[in-house]
């Protein structure tokens, strides 16, 4: 491995300088916000590319800003570093998010904070650039509650809308419980190690056998970190939520970028999970768990956009599914192919919701293809992707993940490896069925709503066309790529043998019943659905109302925990303390009432308390003689 | 080092004198100077004068642990009493808190309308006791200096504050004194024991830790006085409910004054007398104080999230943030303490600044309640801007301020307290609850209240008022080094200090237990193996 210096901090400069001119200059000038904070985006994407395109795959890119703080043996420098991880993740972050702003400048150009708009989004990407740059856990932990900030920002952003506003307070706190963990795992590795640097955590861990019940419980304390930022169970609630925010903030935060990063830390910490089999097996259930749950309840929403946020949540799962089988690359690869075809939806919905002005409900639309063709044609593309029908961007992802499960060797997880493969397998089945009813809902049939309908302008069709080209080459173009480029940084297993064209649409087959079965249920046989639903109607509910996991989390966590608070204020705080303060004092007051009778000025009775207290001497006297 | 040009003297007097020059200077007569505008600017100036003291002191002070730009003047010999001065990283950090925060405050007093000259006195008395108790190394100095705190305060909240004023500063007071009454029987009591035992009189800090002895059982006793005096001041949970009452009914600069600098004298307390004087005594409160601390960290956090009265609600958060100093100063190591000392500063900082924008609302509408407002982010964008800014501060966000200062803390007392630190880290989350729920309720949502309608945003004497903190906001989150650097030395003294004299004293009660009754020393050294904070820390030492 070759550490070299490189001006790395440029990357995230870009967009930090960006976001602070977008704010100024598009205070004034509303047009200009979006071009500055598109321009910074870009150039950022461009140094990184010019860094990129000298790399090997063992050059580890090195910029140490500069030393951030230290105490006695915590010493922490702000350190940059890139190597091929970071740059596929780095390039995934500019270059997508260069896309979306450069859409956002058409999907935004009515708002009136356009400058606010640009200036947080601009500042998410120096956030998210932090992250997957920074050299030692505390540099990604900048990052890490960067984007938590941005995403609290954007999801409120039309903050009169107080349900926003909340959305955006849910969305931190729960990724705040998940930043606890995190915490957690820093101070074990600190505590133990030293250091909080990756290059040198990973010399004084990887391989050490001896350290796997330690890296069981700080893999853990990462793990619940992650559950948080990539919205896994328990604590994926705040992502449906999250698309209270504008459409591009869903597409590049709360799809392509932000909602990886607990599987980017995780591979980036691969020398800790791979000590601790028994906390793969966790991630293993959890993720396969998300996965299924957030399948189901996308099956059944009528929002555009909440279909899409519990499809990312599943598709999240399926990315923890790859990386607790070890297979830490094929996570990779799907977050790069879920980057693509996710945007590309998300900008699509946003696409149809500009369209349609502002109409989210899929009951109130329908046969869009006619009006918006470009939209169409590119969601078309997006939604075989994700089914995972060969050769679109899905495909290839997918198939490896479910190859790694296969092939699983977690001594936990490995004797139901087929179960696992199954419940994937179906759920896959499932995703494509789901996307497909969305599909078909949103542009197939009549139109049903009351707008008028139109196809959106140039900046948002060519940036979906562009999405769509990357969903249908993007997963044959990376498919023995990205293994090549990672094989240094993670853990790379043997690629699997290269398949006929016919091999790999047999391999497509759930794929191609999900979306065929979808087709059906909501073309011709459009009264198929209501039946199945009536005959199943507590499972149905269940799914449409998600699960009920927040009315779950309200009626056990949070209401009894503001009970609680309120007991405490009212009953410690002013009943106990302050009863005995005030008490006290009271006590103080009365005994002074009373001892003030005594003083009454009147000589006989001085001379009866001398008489009395003299007796009384007396006799204590006599009786202790 | 003596400094020639008692600095320090100069530094603690200069607001003393600008103080007696508002009464003494006519134009400064309420006649006169009919809205108090002459008498305000004259304080500003006298306030920033002592900051460009402070910046003077931090110019010649040099990067060690040592007692700096120290002067000595006997003041009563016959008692042993002298003017003794000095100051090293920690108090000169807390110096510097103190001279930044009052002009801030002062250029806060426009809101103060009646009695405008003995407002600006009463700040400009207090700013000097402030000084005198953080550079004090005479025990006696101190406590007079400490006792003068209180004075200026109770005015300040019985005269300017709001309708409860009353219930409050006699609550203040009452708790106060209680505290500081038992910590001047336990000063009496240290220095009759050095007297008995070197036959002189003597007040000095240095002396008595050098020369007093103390056996166990009293240093347990003198230590839970301090505490008592120290732990009302931090507040530490269950003394912290004059806290509340007192931040409601103090004008907007008494309630800053009071969170930046005034609870952090219970800290430094403990780190310049408690804990050196008392060792062992300490060491046996270390768990009390500990789970204490953990209690306030939760307890204030969740208490804070019911409240409806903004101040009240800041208030209580101050309850959890100095919960989250205690523990950094009883985890007795290098990184949980220097972290400690550096979250008084941010404290000091984003709490100030929080009370300066509840301020600022109150200002206009004259109300503190949550649900008088909602929706002023759209009226007032700079406002809530700023409110972000401090918000974020508070609850620790990395790149503010809070951030060093929390990790520091958690990370080193993680080392000494793994499992209370672990519940520590519930006031992580329950801080983003309650702050983010205040900053959702008041600038979020429909501008539905009619009265919110004519806001204004901030002016720009306003601005200027949160500009400084901003600026320390980002700058201490950014670059610490330049703090950290002055203040981990200090705090290695310390912890040398106490480590030294723990050793030194469990030694000699051995020593003069072995000459008196040698079986008894036996039977002691198994029932109680070594109360000596030498062993806890010197497992450590590895990593801290």
């Amino acid at each position: 491995m070759e550490r070299t210096n490189a001006a790395l901090a440029l990357i995230p400069l870009f967009p930090l300088v960006g976001s602070v001119a977008a704010f100024l200059v598009g205070r004034v000038h509303k047009r200009a916000a979006g071009i500055i904070a598109s321009l910074a985006s870009i150039l950022a994407f461009v140094w990184t590319a010019k860094l990129f395109a000298a790399m090997s795959a063992e050059t580890v890119l090195e910029d140490v800003v500069f030393s951030w703080f230290g105490v006695a043996s915590l010493q922490v420098d702000f350190t940059l570093r890139m190597d091929a991880l970071g740059a596929v993740m780095c390039l995934v972050v500019t270059g997508i998010g260069s896309l979306i702003h450069i859409y956002s400048t058409a999907y935004m150009a009515e708002d009136d904070s356009v400058h606010r708009f640009f200036s947080y989004l601009n500042l998410f990407m120096f956030s998210m650039l932090l992250l997957v740059l920074g050299g030692n856990l505390l540099v990604l932990f900048v990052g890490w509650e960067g984007v938590g900030l941005c995403s609290y920002l954007l999801i409120g952003f039309w903050f009169r809308t107080i349900d926003y506003a909340a959305a955006g307070r849910k969305a931190f706190v729960v990724n705040r419980i998940g930043d606890a963990g995190f915490l957690l795992g820093i101070f074990l590795l600190w505590m133990n190690f030293g250091t909080v640097d990756f290059l040198e955590l990973e010399a004084a861990i990887a391989g050490n056998m001896t350290l796997v019940g330690l890296c069981t419980v700080v893999a853990l304390c990462l793990f619940i970190g992650a559950t948080g930022k990539s919205a896994q169970i328990p604590l994926f609630v705040w992502l449906p939520d999250a698309m209270a925010g504008p459409t591009p903030v869903s597409a590049l935060i709360h799809a392509a970028t932000m909602v990886t990063a607990g599987i980017y830390m995780m591979a980036r910490m691969d020398f800790v999970f791979a000590l601790a089999p028994f906390t793969l097996a966790i991630v293993t259930i959890v993720a396969l768990l998300t996965a299924f749950v957030a399948a189901t309840t996308a099956l059944l929403q009528n929002d555009i956009k909440k279909v899409l946020a519990y499809s990312t949540v599943s598709q999240l799962g399926f990315m923890f599914l790859a990386a607790s089988a070890g297979a830490y690359w094929v996570a990779i690869f799907h977050v790069v192919t879920h980057a693509f075809f996710k945007a590309c939806l998300f900008l699509g919905a946003g696409s149809v919701i500009h369209g349609c002005h502002h109409e989210q409900d899929m009951r109130h639309m329908g046969g869009l293809s006619r009006y918006m063709p470009i939209t169409f044609a590119t969601y078309l593309v997006a939604t075989l992707a994700i089914a995972g029908i060969f050769p679109f961007a899905g495909y290839q992802s997918k198939h490896a993940i479910l190859g790694a499960l296969e092939h699983n060797v977690n001594p936990y997880i490995a004797p139901y490896n087929s179960w696992i493969v199954a419940l994937v397998t179906f759920t896959a089945f499932l995703t494509a069925f789901y996307m497909t009813r969305s599909l078909a809902m949103t542009f197939f049939g009549k139109y049903r709503g009351h707008a008028h309908p139109h196809e959106s302008p140039a900046a948002m069709s060519g940036v979906l066309v562009a999405l769509a080209v990357l969903s249908l080459f993007g997963g044959w173009f990376l498919e023995t790529r990205l293994p090549n480029f990672l094989e240094h940084v993670l853990a790379v297993a043997p690629g699997h043998a290269s398949e006929t064209i016919v091999e790999s649409l047999l391999h497509s087959w759930v794929g191609i019943a999900g979306v065929v079965l979808g087709l059906l249920f909501y073309t011709s046989l459009a009264g198929v659905p209501g039946l199945v639903f009536s005959l199943f109607k507590p499972i149905g509910v269940l799914f449409q109302r998600k699960w009920f996991v927040d009315e779950l989390y309200q009626a056990i966590l949070v209401r009894p925990l503001e009970g609680v608070s309120r007991g405490l204020w009212k009953a410690v705080d002013q009943g106990f303390i302050d009863g005995a303060v005030n008490g006290s004092g009271a006590v103080i007051d009365t005994s002074g009432q009373v001892l003030r009778l005594t003083q009454s000025g009147q000589v006989r009775h001085y001379a009866l308390w001398m008489f009395v207290a003299t007796i009384a001497i007396v006799v204590f006297f006599l009786v202790r003689s | 080092m003596h400094s020639s040009w008692n600095l320090l003297s100069w530094l603690i007097f200069t607001p003393l004198i600008g103080a007696v020059l508002l009464y003494l200077i006519p134009l400064f007569h309420p006649s006169v100077d009919r809205h108090g505008s002459k008498a305000r600017w004259f304080s500003l100036a006298v306030a920033v004068l002592t900051f460009a003291i402070s910046v003077c002191a931090l110019a010649s002070f040099e990067v060690n642990g040592s007692m700096q730009l120290v002067e000595r003047a006997a003041w009563i010999p016959s008692f042993g009493i002298s003017y003794a001065v000095g100051v090293d990283g920690i108090s000169l950090a807390l110096i510097l808190l103190t001279t930044v925060l009052m002009p801030v405050v002062l250029l806060a007093s426009y809101s103060v309308h009646s009695k405008v000259r003995a407002y600006l006195f009463h700040m400009l008395l207090l700013e000097t006791a402030m000084l005198g108790t953080l550079a004090a190394l005479d025990v006696f100095l101190f406590y007079v200096f400490w006792e003068l705190m209180l004075a200026p305060m109770y005015f300040i909240i019985g005269i300017w504050g709001g309708t409860r004023r009353i219930y409050a500063t006699l609550k203040f007071v009452l708790y106060t004194v209680f505290g500081s009454v038992l910590m001047l029987a336990a000063i009496l009591y240290v220095v009759w024991a050095y007297a008995q035992q070197t036959g002189e009189m003597s007040f000095l800090l240095s002396d008595l830790l050098a020369r007093t002895e103390l056996s166990f059982k009293e240093e347990v006793w003198l230590f839970a006085a301090f505490a008592l005096a120290f732990g009302i001041k931090v507040p530490i949970f269950p003394f912290h409910t004059w806290l509340p009452d007192a931040h409601v009914e103090a004008p907007t600069g008494g309630s800053v004054i009071l969170a930046g600098v005034l609870l952090k004298m219970g800290i430094y307390g403990f780190i310049r007398f408690g804990f050196p004087l008392f060792p062992r005594g300490a060491e046996l409160f270390i768990p009390v104080l500990c789970g204490l601390a953990v209690i306030g960290i939760v307890y204030g956090a969740l208490v804070a999230w019911v409240q409806t009265d903004i101040k009240k609600l800041v208030a209580y958060s101050s309850v959890s943030h100095l919960g989250y100093c205690v523990l950094g100063l009883v985890a007795l190591n290098t990184v949980a303490t220097t972290g400690s000392v550096y979250q008084l500063l941010n404290h000091g900082i984003s709490t100030g600044a929080l009370f300066l924008l509840v301020g600022v609302l109150y200002d206009r509408r004259h109300t503190r309640d949550v649900a008088e407002y909602g929706g002023l982010a759209a009226k007032v964008p700079v406002f809530a801007f700023l409110f972000l800014v401090f918000t974020l501060s508070s609850i620790a966000l990395p790149l503010t301020n809070g951030f060093i200062g929390e990790f520091l803390i958690l990370t080193g007392s993680y080392v000494t307290f793994p499992f209370y630190t672990t519940v520590a880290l519930l006031g992580v989350i329950l801080g983003a609850v309650y702050m983010l729920t205040l900053y959702m309720k008041t600038m979020f949502g429909q501008l539905d209240q009619a009265k919110n309608g004519s806001l204004t945003d901030v002016s720009a004497r306003e601005v200027a008022t949160f500009l400084p903190l901003l600026i320390l906001v980002f700058w201490m989150g950014l670059y610490p080094q330049p703090i950290l650097r002055r203040l981990e030395p200090a705090v290695d003294t310390f912890l040398s200090d106490v480590k030294a004299r723990s050793q030194m004293l469990e030694e000699r009660e051995m020593g003069f237990m072995a000459q008196m009754r040698p079986q008894l020393i036996r039977a002691q050294e198994g029932a109680v193996p070594g109360h000596g904070i030498v062993q806890r820390t010197s497992l450590k030492e590895s990593n801290l």
